[in-house]
This record gives C-alpha cells, structure tokens and sequence, in this order.
C-alpha cells in the first residue's frame, strides 16, 4: 500500500534546478545556505536559469560558482560589481547578479560597490551582511557591532578607535542610480519569506532594465560568533536588527508597480 | 587607406576599434588621456561598451568581467594607474583570458611626473603582480608600430589566451607623425568554447582563478609555463638597423632606440661603425637574435629612459659575450641623440674589455657631468 501512496503523492518540495546537486562547504547553521536557495529558486521561478552569469566574491561565498547550476565567474576581493559590469556591459541581455559578503562588499570593495550603483548597472546585488569575516577566521568586518568581540578586536570594536558599523542599504538608498535596495533578515521563516520576495523584486527590476537593485540580507555566523546555531538567530534577531533595521530603502515607482505571475 | 597625420594616443584607440575591440574601460591619466577620450567618443556611436571607471582598479576588473566573455576588450593607462591594475592582471593571467592593456610610460617612481620615461619595464616585463606569469609586451617607435602592434596585441591576445601590453610611451602619445591606419575589421563572430555568455542549452561554464588544490593549481602553472615556451618560440619579435659591419651595439626599445638610431645616423656619417638593435617583443625578449649580435660586436651600448632595467636582461641573455655599456635618463628626461653620440664617440675611442660591474656607478658620474653641463 505504500507504493501506492507514493504514486499519488504531490512534490511539494524540491531542489531547484539553479542549485546543483552537491554539498556545501558552509558550516552548520550557516544561512548562506538558505541565502543560495532563495536566489537559486527566484531563477527558477522566473525561468532564467540559462541565461544568469553570476559573479562570486571572496569569503565563505568564494566557491557559491560550485554551488549555482549555471555559467559563473570568479572576482577578485571587492570587484565583483566591476567584474559584473564587465559581464553585462557585453551581454546587456543576461542575468548579471553578484553575491557577496560584508567584507567585500563593504570593505575593500566600497568603492565598486558605490560606484556600480550610482552608475545604475543594470545588476543585482545579493549583500550577506553577517557582521564578521568568516572565511578568514571572524575577524572584525565593516558591519561589526559596538562592543562585538571578534578575533581582531578581541575586547569587543571599540569605538573610539575601530569606528562604526556601516549601514550599506541606506547609503545605497542615497544615490539616483539605485531602483531597488532593501533590507531583509534570515533568522525566521517569517523573514526568510520575505527575502525571497526582495529577491525576487530585485532580479525583476534587472529584467525590466529598471537599473542596479541589492538586497541586503541579515546572515549568521555561528562558527566565528562562538555560538549554537539557534542562538545565533536569536542575536540576529535582537542585536542585529536593531543595529540594521529591516525594510525598504529605495523602490523607484516603476519597481512598485511591478506585477509578475506567481509560478 | 591613404596616410594621415595622426597623434599616438588616438591613433592607438582608432587601432583598437578598428581590431574589432568591443568593450573598452579605462581610467583617465595624463599622459594618455586621448586614448580614453577617443574611445568615449568612438564606443557608443559604434554600439560597443564604453566605461569611465571609478579607479584604475574597477577598470581592470571590468576588463576581467568583459574578457571572461570571449570578446576583444582592452584598458589604457600611464605608469602610477598600471601599477594599481596589478592586482587585476594577475587574475586575468590566471583565469588565462585575452586582453590587451595600452601603458603610455610616464616619468616617476610615486606620483612622478607626465613626461615620457620607461621606468615601467621591470613591471611589465618581469611581472608586477603576483605568482608565475607572463604577459606579452610589445614597444612601439613611431605611431605606425603603435598601429600596427596594436592590431597585432588583439590577435595574439586571442591566439594565446594572454595579456598583451602595447608598451608606449608619453612621447609616442603625444606626438604626431603621418601613418596609416588599417580598415575596420569584422567583430569576432564564433566565441571561443570556454566564453562565459550565459547561452542556454549546454554545460555551465566556470572561469576562475582559485584552485585549492595546490597540485591543481601547479597544473595550471604549467600550463601557463608550456603555452609561454609556445609563445617564446613564435612571437619574438626585433629590429635590427646597420648591424651588418657593425662594431658596437646600441640596444634600445621604444623612443630611446628611436633616439639611438638618430645618433647613430650622426655616427655613421662620422665614419664610426655602430648599429641598433632594437627589440619590438619585450616580452618574450629576442635573447636568441641577441646573443649572436653580441659574438661579432666590440661593445654594446644598451640606451634607456630608465636605470638600466632592460640592461640586466641584455646582461643575462650575452652571457659576457662583449661588455655591455649603459647609458640612460630617469625621471621623465629623454635623451638628445648628442648625449647618445657622445656615448658612441667615447666607445669609438676606448672599447672596453672589461666593464668590472661599475657600468651603473660609471654612468651615473658621466650622467651628472652631462647635467651640470647645462
């Protein structure tokens, strides 16, 4: 009776095709993996698989290429959105998207970063905002909390001489060239549901040629913050996001009023 | 096509566009700028990507970007901005992608100055960024080699899937000399079966540089290492003026051969037996041509705008062969084919045997009298 049950049963749960069929290198409770899915299941949705080039970055995310089931190019620190310029300068018809971590991002790659969006590259940015360098060892990244001990500030970022975190979203929100930049977290369905709806806005906008779109995503770090996974989502959640509220930074008009079927 | 009388800056991007180059990122620095100015001009109006980067650091990375999709793309600079596209050169190498880098030399080391120089040599040449590779570099003397090698870089840039740097300098930039530009040619129609294009209905494509594994990366190495012996046996590439009773040997590249060769014309007029060797590939260096010229001269005379950074290698390749001579200027100076003919006459007078290793503390004595003569 079994095998019959099976006959009948509906999939309501796969793999995407954008994901290939491997394991990741990412450490448990990691939510770069949760991060892959969604984007790997936004282009499926949409259809584009085959024609998406994405650009990984350096960081943990440095081998996301074995991960995504489709053509994928390798930057250097910081450059991917220079590297995706490249890309969608040549092929203006392609998916071009980078995923890149807070380091890269936000830090050795600021100037790319801010540069590609006020140029208005038609690209969109996946933005892994977990407040450390993971690949590195957890050492202290742009969007390091006041008073968060990592391995290079080890009595915790002191302000007066480490500085402050910095907001990327909001500053991104600033420039003409910038359609669509919000901010989302990981650390419950209810979130991870709404990322995947960003990032689906974002990759949207890129189809429509409205210009550069960057969803920011709120990411855990349970190896480099020296915690279990459920307390990292837990510091997410109450450390995180008040230092990184979540929500909509910019969404030019022709962003909102986009409608797509649900599929 | 009839001869014009173009300015070397802009007749080397005309040569790019004209190579079939599709994509074009650049940064702007003197003394160079007509480059990007005439590709910001050109680009668009022909529907190819044209973009004035953020640093010379974006326009590299854009240049791997483009250059990962099989297409013929290309950045220019001056020394200070190919110093920060290091970094970006090196991945391109080791991702093994085709592009061609135009570097107008201009005088330094740091900020420096925008007169023309060839202190860029070492870095090109020998490397500059990091790990094990090779970049083709080509020198041109006249606006015409600038045409013409440039056209040349895009062809061996795809034939060896190299970099290809087109090693000029500000004088050639800035100058004008009538020369002849080639007619337009095709775009590239088929992409190589590596090209990231994002084309549905086949395997997924991966261009990288990282390879964990480092007995992977060593294969990659080696293959670096197998296609640059290919390169080295097919693509040398040099230019020899009166060599053939010649007693001494002026060897220089790019305007400072073209300055030697004025001198030397002097010279013969003179009565003195000397000739120019000038080397066109830099890079892979014409050792072979080389040594056999050094067996049947006296001397040689090796002429530079720098501190003697080609005279090492021209040390290395004639293994003693004849003493080798220096005479150079720094810092942005060109050398008057006078300074050079009186580097002749002194040779034409008293060949050395032996130069005893002081060849560099010796020139720069004769070069502060040169100096303090003015």
């Amino acid at each position: 009776m079994v095998a019959t049950d099976i006959q009948n049963a509906k999939l309501v749960y796969e793999r995407p095709e954008s994901l290939a069929d491997v394991a990741t290198h990412y450490c448990p409770g990691c939510t770069h993996g949760t991060a892959h899915r969604l984007v790997a299941e936004v282009l499926d949705e949409m259809g584009i698989r085959e024609h998406s080039i994405g650009v990984a970055s350096v960081g943990c995310s440095v081998f996301s290429y074995n991960y995504f089931d489709m053509d994928f190019v390798q930057a250097a620190h910081g450059r991917a959105p220079a590297m995706a310029t490249g890309v969608k300068r040549v092929f203006p018809d392609r998916t071009v998207f980078t995923y890149q971590g807070d380091g890269d991002l936000a830090s050795i790659g600021m100037a790319e970063i801010m540069h590609a969006a006020a140029r208005g590259e038609n690209i969109t940015v996946i933005f892994i905002n977990n407040a450390i360098y993971g690949m590195t060892g957890g050492q202290m990244a742009p969007t390091t909390l006041p008073g968060m001990k990592t391995t290079s500030s080890p009595r915790g970022r002191d302000v007066e001489t480490q500085g402050y975190p910095i907001r990327m979203s909001e500053i991104l929100a600033t420039l003409d060239g910038v359609s669509y930049v919000v901010r989302r977290s990981l650390h419950n369905p209810a979130e991870i549901r709404k990322s995947k709806k960003a990032i689906r806005y974002a990759f949207e906008t890129q189809q429509r040629g409205l210009g550069f779109s960057m969803v920011e995503l709120l990411s855990s770090c349970p190896t480099n913050w020296g915690m279990t996974p459920l307390d990292s989502l837990t510091f997410i959640e109450d450390k995180m996001v008040p230092a990184f509220p979540l929500g909509d930074y910019k969404v030019i008009d022709a962003v909102k009023s986009m409608k797509w079927k649900e599929g | 096509m009839a001869k014009e009388l173009l300015k070397g800056n802009v007749a080397m991007a005309e040569a790019a566009v004209r190579a079939g180059c599709e994509a074009y990122f650049g940064y702007p620095i003197t003394p160079q700028t007509e480059l990007l100015e005439h590709m910001a001009a050109r680009m668009p109006e022909l529907g190819r990507a044209f973009v004035q980067a953020e640093s010379e650091v974006a326009a590299i990375n854009m240049v791997y970007g483009a250059a990962c999709t099989g297409k013929r793309v290309m950045t220019t600079s001056s020394s200070p901005g190919v110093s920060l596209m290091m970094e970006g050169i090196s991945y391109i190498a080791g991702t093994e992608v085709p592009m061609v880098l135009i570097d107008v030399m201009r005088g330094g080391p740091g900020l420096g100055n925008i007169a023309p120089a060839q202190g860029d040599y070492t870095q090109m040449v020998h490397g500059g960024g990091h790990g094990d590779y090779k970049t083709i570099v080509l020198a041109p003397a006249s606006v015409q080699e600038a045409i013409d090698l440039t056209a040349l870089a895009f062809d061996l840039a795809d034939k060896y899937r190299a970099i290809v740097v087109v090693l000029a300098d500000g004088s050639l930039g800035q100058m004008m000399e009538p020369a002849e530009l080639p007619e337009m040619q095709p775009l590239k129609k088929q992409l190589p079966d590596w090209a990231i294009t994002g084309e549905p209905g086949r395997d997924r494509r991966l261009l990288t540089s990282i390879y964990l594994q480092p007995e992977d990366e060593e294969t990659t190495n080696i293959r670096l290492q197998r296609r640059w012996m290919e390169i080295e046996a097919n693509e040398v590439r040099y230019q020899e003026y009166f060599l053939d009773d010649a007693e001494i040997v002026l060897v220089g590249f790019g305007t400072a051969g073209r300055v030697a060769l004025s001198a030397i014309r002097h010279a013969r007029a003179e009565g003195i037996k000397v000739g120019l060797f000038r080397p066109v590939s830099l890079s892979p260096f014409p050792a072979e041509a080389l040594r056999l010229v050094a067996r049947k001269a006296k001397a040689m005379l090796v002429v530079e705008m720098n501190a003697g950074q080609m005279l090492n290698d021209v040390r290395l390749v004639t293994q003693g062969a004849c003493p080798v001579d220096f005479y150079g200027r720094m810092g942005g100076v060109v050398p008057l084919p006078d300074e050079i003919l009186s580097e002749i006459m002194r040779l034409a007078r008293f060949t050395p045997h032996d130069l005893n290793g002081h060849t560099r503390a010796a020139w720069l004595d004769r070069l502060e009298v040169v100096r303090g003569a003015k």
